[in-house]
Formats: C-alpha cells, structure tokens, sequence
C-alpha cells in the first residue's frame, strides 16, 4: 500500500540518499547497541587513574590502545561511547514502547468512538501538552532516585501527545472510508474493526511518529543525564558523559566533543531514517 | 465570538486545574515527605515534630484543597529551603527567564521567517533543500552541547562573550542562541509551508497580473497570510522555551525559574517544585489560549468550531 505522491524535484523515500544515510546511522547504532559488551576493546567500567585523560587518535601524543582517549577516571572512551549507544537506544526504544502504548490507546479511541470520549481525549492532550517535561521528570527523577526504569516510565507517561494526535486524526479519516462500513455491515465487532480494519491502515503514519519519539527520547535523556538525575553513574550514558568530562572541557574539549558528536549524529540519522520513511509511505508531515 | 471565547477560556481553567491536581500529587510521589525533610539522622520524634510542623499529619485531600485555595488567592506556600514565600522567590527569579525566552523567541523568528520565506520562494532548489537541512540539524542538535561548545568558542577561545551569569544583555546572547535552536526547525517549516501554499494562491496571480512588485507581493500579500499559523505557533513555542530552559538556565549558571527548580529538587525543597510546575504550565496555557485567540481574530473561519 504505498501512495506515491507525483512531485517533480528531489528524490523522496527509498530513492534519497539521506535516507540511506539515516538507514546506515540506525543500522550501525543498533549494531554497537546489541553487540556492545562483544565489541568494546576495553571495559568501559575499568579505571586506571595512571592513564587519566589520554587524548585522541587526531591528537600528538596519542595512545594506540585508546583510539578516543580516555576519561578523567582513566576508563577508554570508545568504550563508554559504545556503551553510551547501547544506553542511548534502549531509552529511546522503551520510552518510545511505553509512550506509543498509551498515546496510541487513547488517540485510536477518541478517533474511533467519538463524540463525549474524544472530548476527553482532546482534553487530556491539551492538559499534557501544558506540562514541562524537562521539569516534571527531573522531579519525579529527583524525589524518587534515579534508575532506568523509572526514567523510561516517566518519559514515557510524558511522551504520548504526538502518537495521540497522529492516531487520532489518522483514525477519524479511516473510519469514514468504504472498506469500514463494509465491515460494520458483514457484523464485524468494534474490535476487530479496529484491530483488522484500523491499525493496520494507519500503521505507517504510526512508524514514522515512532522513529521522532526515539530521536526525542534520546536527546531527553542526555539532558536528563547531564543534569545529573537521569541514568545514574557510572553507567556511561552520553550525557552523564558530557557532565562528568565539563570540568576538563576548558581544556581538553575533545571529552565533550567526541560523546556530544555520537549524540548528535545518532539523531541526525533516526531523523532523516524517519523523514524518509515518511516520504515512502507517502505520509504528510505532522510534527510542526 | 463570545461563545468561542468562553469555551476556549473554560478549557484552559480545566487544564489549569488539572495540571495543578498533577503538581501536588508529584511531589507527594517520594512517600513520606516528613522523612525526606527531616533528614537522614533524625529520630522518630524529630519527623513526628516535622510532621506537624508542616501540616503533614492531615489526610491527603485536606492538604491538597489547603494548597487550591491558597494557591488560587496567589499564595504558594513557603520554601523549606530559603525561608521565604514561594511566591516572592519565583517574582524574583522570573525576569531572568522571561527575558532569556523573548530573547530566545526573538533570536528564533529572526532566523526562521527569512530562512522559511527563501525556501518558499526557491521551492525545490538547492537553496529551498539547503534550508531544510539546516532545520534537520538544528532537530538533532543536544541544546545543552550546543551552549558548552559556544561557550569554549566565543567565551573562552575567542573572549567575545561571557560565560555565565546575568550582568549585562551580553550575558544572555549565548543562551538565546542556544534556546532559539529548538524552535528554529518548527517554525522555519511552518513559514515556509504557509508562503508556498499563499504563493500558490490566486490572490497573488491577481497581485501578479496588476503587476505589483515583487517584494510587495511576497512581504505585503503572501507573508501576511503565511504569518497566521506563525504567529500562533510562535506563542506556543514560547511556552515550550519557559519550560525547557530549565537545561540552558544550568549550563550557562542564569538564576532564572528553571535554575530555582533544578536547586529546589536538589533539597527536596517540594512548595519550590510543585509552585514552578504550577506556574510555568499556567504561563504555557495563557499563551495558547491567547495564541487561539489572536488565530480566531485574525482567521474568521476558526470561530465555528
């Protein structure tokens, strides 16, 4: 079922090479992210306080041990970069699982159902729409100590809007379409409409939604990280990274260049993964 | 119009309501409040004394309808921590994030509406792709990587700025950039969206054909109406910059409301948090209110729904 919109200009989905680009960025990420503890050349936990801040492969005086260096704590830096990634994935994918549950959920039903429900439904976006993030979860974070659990709840419970209104409003043009009361008429329950009928009709505005959550799940958490209440230490998220290498980057600014440059790149290509999806499936854009 | 304006402002009390039941049962989330503000070496009694002390040992809904009916008169509370009125405190510390935003907001439409407009008037070119990419990566940019790497660029290498603090307006050039970034990508699509869809239109065929000049038709007739959506958008993107300059306000030391909240957490410091939750989200659904507002005056069409 792809819709192929006629434009004339640059190539769109599959057929751009940003999205290839993207594709490689995720595919390499996951790869580190699953393969971390097989791949890293050094426990990114070990400290040796003799080798504290060895600079980089680019830099003169380098050791050929530690292509990145190591951090103030002496433990190699490619390592708790790659470990970082691993991090970095399982918070933007959970966060993403546990937002798109709920948002999902409850668009779908205010979609679907209508009238007083999708009242409420609109309500309870708008209300959500009006807390900070950044600040609540910082405080539930704060006054409850900091895990990766509770950091993936929380984001999640906070992260639902834009699944919310992109299966709301995707939903709502679905149930008016020919196939829908096709199926009402052969006497199809209220379920299995939705689960035949619905979902998978708007599942691909859904993946695209899905591949920005990650993008914004990550980044929410290196700033959560790098003030300090988000994945606790010594666990090396890449904005815990960032935070600790602060004091040094005066200088050495390579120990917030090189975590600071994996983050960005990482988002950079779920973006453009996602922006070329989008264009694939012919999808309109629904995050402005 | 009356009726559009009194169900939008019935809405916005609701989710004020709302986000005011959240605040308070946030910061009741640790358990026991008493304990955690008597400290870890305090004895039964001492958290018993706390406990009273604080009003802690009333059942749950009488301290939450306390807190509503104080805090609807404009009485936050004191501050464990401080020992002054929540109130006079975020007074206080608001001016630093008032102006961090307007200058963040200012900083953002000076960059989004000429970036958004050239694209709009190049489509498809390589200008128009140019722009795009600069709001992809403005999306993935860490804000708080952002304000570190300015800060060893401009304020230690180059000397031009300061670093951290609130002195001068000098001070606040960094972190307006920094909290520009965020709403750059949102509105410099928007505005180039609205200006294709405007250029497209027949108004300005007509405008064409009476053979007006260019920039009369690109500023006068097509960004005019391009700018409605911008407008709004733009109101709620300073809603957003409040809240998030929680991070900017920590890197960059400005004492700001966000800087007051990220301390207040630290100590436990719990009317601080739930008072800067309160007042920030409320800030947040006065500029949406106003930014549905401003849409319906200027966009007739709105009022019906």
């Amino acid at each position: 079922m792809s819709v192929v919109a006629v434009t004339s200009g640059p190539k769109r989905g599959w057929k751009s090479a940003s999205t290839w680009v993207g594709a490689v960025i995720v595919g390499l990420a996951a790869f580190c992210a699953v393969f971390a503890p097989l791949i890293v050349p050094h426990d990114p936990f070990a400290q040796d306080l003799g080798k504290r801040l060895l600079v980089p492969f680019w830099m003169a005086g380098t050791d050929p041990n530690h292509l990145l260096g190591t951090d103030q704590l002496g433990r190699d830096y490619l390592s708790r970069l790659i470990w970082g990634c691993r991090i970095s994935m399982l918070i933007g994918i959970t966060v993403t699982i546990v937002s798109g549950i709920i948002g999902i959920a409850i668009g779908v039903l205010g979609g679907f159902l209508g009238g007083r429900v999708d009242d409420a439904v609109l309500f309870a976006i708008t209300a959500r729409l009006s807390i900070p993030v950044v600040l609540v979860a910082l405080a539930v974070v704060g006054l409850l100590g900091s895990s990766m659990t509770l950091l993936v709840l929380t984001l999640g419970l906070l992260l639902w809007d834009r699944f919310a209104v992109v299966a709301r409003a995707t939903t709502m043009q679905v149930r008016n379409l020919d196939f829908v009361a096709a199926a009402w008429c052969a006497g199809c329950s209220r379920f299995r409409i939705l689960s035949r009928e619905v979902l998978p009709n708007i599942a691909s505005h859904l993946v695209v939604v899905a591949t920005l959550e990650v993008a914004l799940a990550i980044l929410l958490e290196a700033a959560l990280s790098f003030l300090g209440l988000g994945v606790p230490p010594p666990l090396p998220s890449w904005g815990l990274m960032i935070a600790e290498a602060k004091d040094y980057m005066f200088f050495s600014p390579w120990v917030i260049v090189i975590p600071g440059v994996a983050l960005f790149i990482l988002v950079l290509g779920i973006n453009l993964l996602g922006d070329g999806l989008r264009d694939a499936f012919g999808t309109q854009r629904t995050d402005t | 119009m009356i009726q559009f304006l009194a169900r939008r402002l019935i809405v916005a009390l609701l989710v004020a309501a709302t986000v005011m039941t959240l605040a308070f049962m946030l910061t009741r989330l640790s358990g026991d409040l008493a304990i955690s503000i008597a400290g870890p070496s305090a004895t039964q009694e001492d958290i018993e004394i706390v406990r009273k002390a604080y009003g802690l040992d009333r059942p749950v809904t009488t301290q939450f309808l306390d807190w509503v009916a104080r805090a609807v008169t404009g009485d936050l509370g004191d501050s464990f921590f401080f020992k002054k009125r929540v109130g006079a405190l975020i007074a206080e510390r608001m001016p630093v994030t008032l102006t961090l935003g307007l200058t963040g907001l200012v900083i953002a439409l000076l960059v989004s509406l000429p970036l958004g407009i050239l694209a709009a008037v190049r489509e498809n070119t390589g200008l128009d792709r140019f722009v795009q990419a600069i709001a992809l990566l403005g999306q993935a940019m860490p804000s708080f990587w952002l304000g570190l790497l300015l800060m060893i660029t401009f304020g230690l290498q180059l000397g031009w700025l300061p670093i951290s603090g609130t002195g001068s307006w000098q001070h606040y050039v960094m972190p307006g950039i920094v909290l520009a970034f965020s709403a750059v990508p949102a509105l410099t699509r928007l505005t180039r969206a609205g200006m294709i869809q405007s250029l497209g239109s027949d108004y300005i065929r007509t405008a064409r054909a009476k053979g007006l000049s260019r920039a009369s038709i690109l500023l006068k007739h097509a960004l005019r109406n391009a700018a409605i959506p911008v407008v709004a958008i733009a109101a709620v993107q300073l809603g957003f910059m409040l809240g998030g300059s929680i991070v900017i306000e920590q890197v960059f030391a400005l004492h700001g409301v966000g800087f007051l909240a990220w301390e207040s957490i630290g100590k436990n410091d719990f009317p601080v948090v739930q008072a800067v939750v309160l007042v920030l989200a409320v800030i947040y659904v006065g500029l949406t209110t106003l930014a549905d507002l401003m849409n319906a005056v200027l966009d007739p069409r709105l009022r019906g729904s």
